[in-house]
């Protein structure tokens, strides 16, 4: 059966690596925290000027001048450092930056992301999406493989406005996990209970399938 | 006056200018009360002002701003604050002509008057923006990057080649007004930010021609220690102190 959000999260929190920085974007990927050892070392990033981000603390709790990019409160760490958004960025771009999990609206066979604008309907601005897109060592995606209308959200080409081009280095979805490698999309993992078929046909993209090194989550 | 050549101990140095009674200047003191400030403060102005979400807004000189109804504003400001606060009451207010901004999301008030056509809105990748700023502070016209290239950002942006890669030509943004809120300041005009309230603010402290200052807690002068300051009293021109916040500024139950 697909659909199951936590199993997905839990799985993409395997990307974090100790000693990483990470970046995680709004929604799903703030959710990777939670399925965290405890103690990891690893340096959480937020574009609004925090290295060391702490957990998100209740209202009781709450710090007022301190939030994260995605306006929740958070806390302090050992070691947490403040900085100003221009230092926050050089961070990103200066390849200081190694993994981002972004959410998606599209992600193409290419690599291409899309997952900021759907114009006329939903028009928020880019935020730091683009740089997170463009300059993090690896860019990996965490989304439904779905989107609302049950669409496939992994397409051979992408029509909405792009983040960045050619920048997803894997997706993970409630379905499957997929590289984008030069050759094309390779499927790597299906969620437990699903077919190879259904994924496949789930996915506007064509895979590329080694059904003997396929493993499930 | 004598030049002091030689001080054997820096940790000294002010006590003994004191002693020798020489050359030993003060800071000016720039504060004002926050209706002189804004009044200074003309229709049709490009207004930078700070702050990510609740940390780092001015919302007191916002209000004040608001009270005076200065008119065809431009603004900059990462975001549009939430329905009903902070610039937001600009917005209601019909006070500003252009935007130019990284992201309005949980500001729908924002979205809706863009979508019917009753604001002009620029995005600007969130860095770049930061950068713009920056550039114009430090008092460059522009720099070249990759980021936004090949996206509807990039659009009317002029490309250039550069040691064989394209870039996109990224202008300087300056203001003629910055309004900043800092955790600490003191009569000169020598900040500190609490928290993450720095974000754009230490940025626009130096893009702007008149920069105003609102502040809880103005300190003597000697109040911040020399290597705790964020923001030098050189860029900041006018500085209101503020006796008690607003309920603006406190923690926002969701």
């Amino acid at each position: 059966m697909y659909g199951d959000k936590n199993k997905m999260i839990k799985r993409a929190a395997r990307e974090v690596l100790a000693g990483m920085t990470v970046n995680l974007g709004i929604g799903y990927p703030t959710q990777i925290v939670d399925h965290l050892p405890p103690n990891f070392p690893v340096c959480l990033h937020s574009e609004n000027g925090i290295a060391g981000q702490g957990p998100a603390l209740p209202f009781e709790q709450a710090d007022r001048t301190l939030i994260d990019a995605g306006g929740a409160y958070v806390s302090t760490l050992p070691g947490t450092s403040f900085f100003d958004s221009a230092v926050s960025f050089a961070l990103v771009r200066g390849g200081r930056l190694d993994l981002t999990i972004l959410g998606a609206l599209q992600v193409g066979g290419n690599g291409d992301l899309a997952n900021w604008t759907i114009p006329g309907k939903f028009t928020p601005g880019v935020g730091g999406g683009m740089e997170l897109a463009q300059k993090a060592r690896r860019v990996v995606v965490l989304s439904t493989h779905l989107d609302k209308r049950g669409n496939s959200k992994i397409v051979s080409q992408c029509s909405l406005p792009l983040t960045a081009p050619r920048c997803v280095d894997r997706v993970y979805t409630d379905m499957a996990v997929i590289d984008i490698t030069a050759d094309g999309m390779v499927l790597r993992e299906i969620a437990e209970g699903l077919s190879i078929d259904e994924v496949v046909a789930a996915t506007d993209v064509p895979l590329l399938i080694e059904a003997s090194a396929l493993t499930t989550f | 006056m004598t030049v002091v050549r030689f001080c054997p101990n820096k940790n000294n140095m002010t006590r003994n200018l004191l002693d020798l009674q020489i050359g030993l200047n003060t800071m000016i003191d720039k504060t004002i009360q926050i209706e002189e400030a804004v009044n200074g403060i003309a229709d049709g102005a490009t207004i930078m002002v700070g702050g990510f979400g609740v940390p780092g807004t001015p919302f007191m000189l916002i209000d004040e701003l608001v009270r005076q109804n200065k008119k065809h504003l431009t603004l900059i400001k990462n975001d549009a604050n939430e329905s009903g606060m902070g610039v937001d009451h600009l917005l209601r207010n019909g006070q500003v002509d252009r935007f130019i901004v990284s992201h309005i999301g949980l500001n729908p008030h924002a979205i809706q008057l863009m979508n019917e056509g009753r604001l002009e809105v620029e995005f600007c990748a969130q860095g770049i923006l930061a950068e713009r700023i920056r550039a114009a502070g430090a008092g460059l016209a522009g720099f070249l990057t990759d980021i936004a290239m090949d996206t509807m950002l990039a659009k009317g942006k002029q490309t250039v080649e550069f040691e064989g890669q394209p870039y996109l030509i990224e202008a300087a943004l300056r203001a003629d007004i910055a309004l900043i809120h800092a955790h600490q300041c003191d009569p000169f005009g020598n900040l500190t930010y609490a928290g993450s309230a720095q974000n754009f603010s230490p940025l626009m402290a130096m893009a702007a021609d008149t920069v105003i200052v609102e502040t809880e807690n103005l300190l003597p002068l000697g109040g911040i220690a020399p290597e705790a300051v964020h923001t030098p009293g050189p860029f900041v021109d006018h500085v209101v102190h503020l006796p008690q916040l607003t309920e603006a500024y406190a923690v926002v139950r969701r």
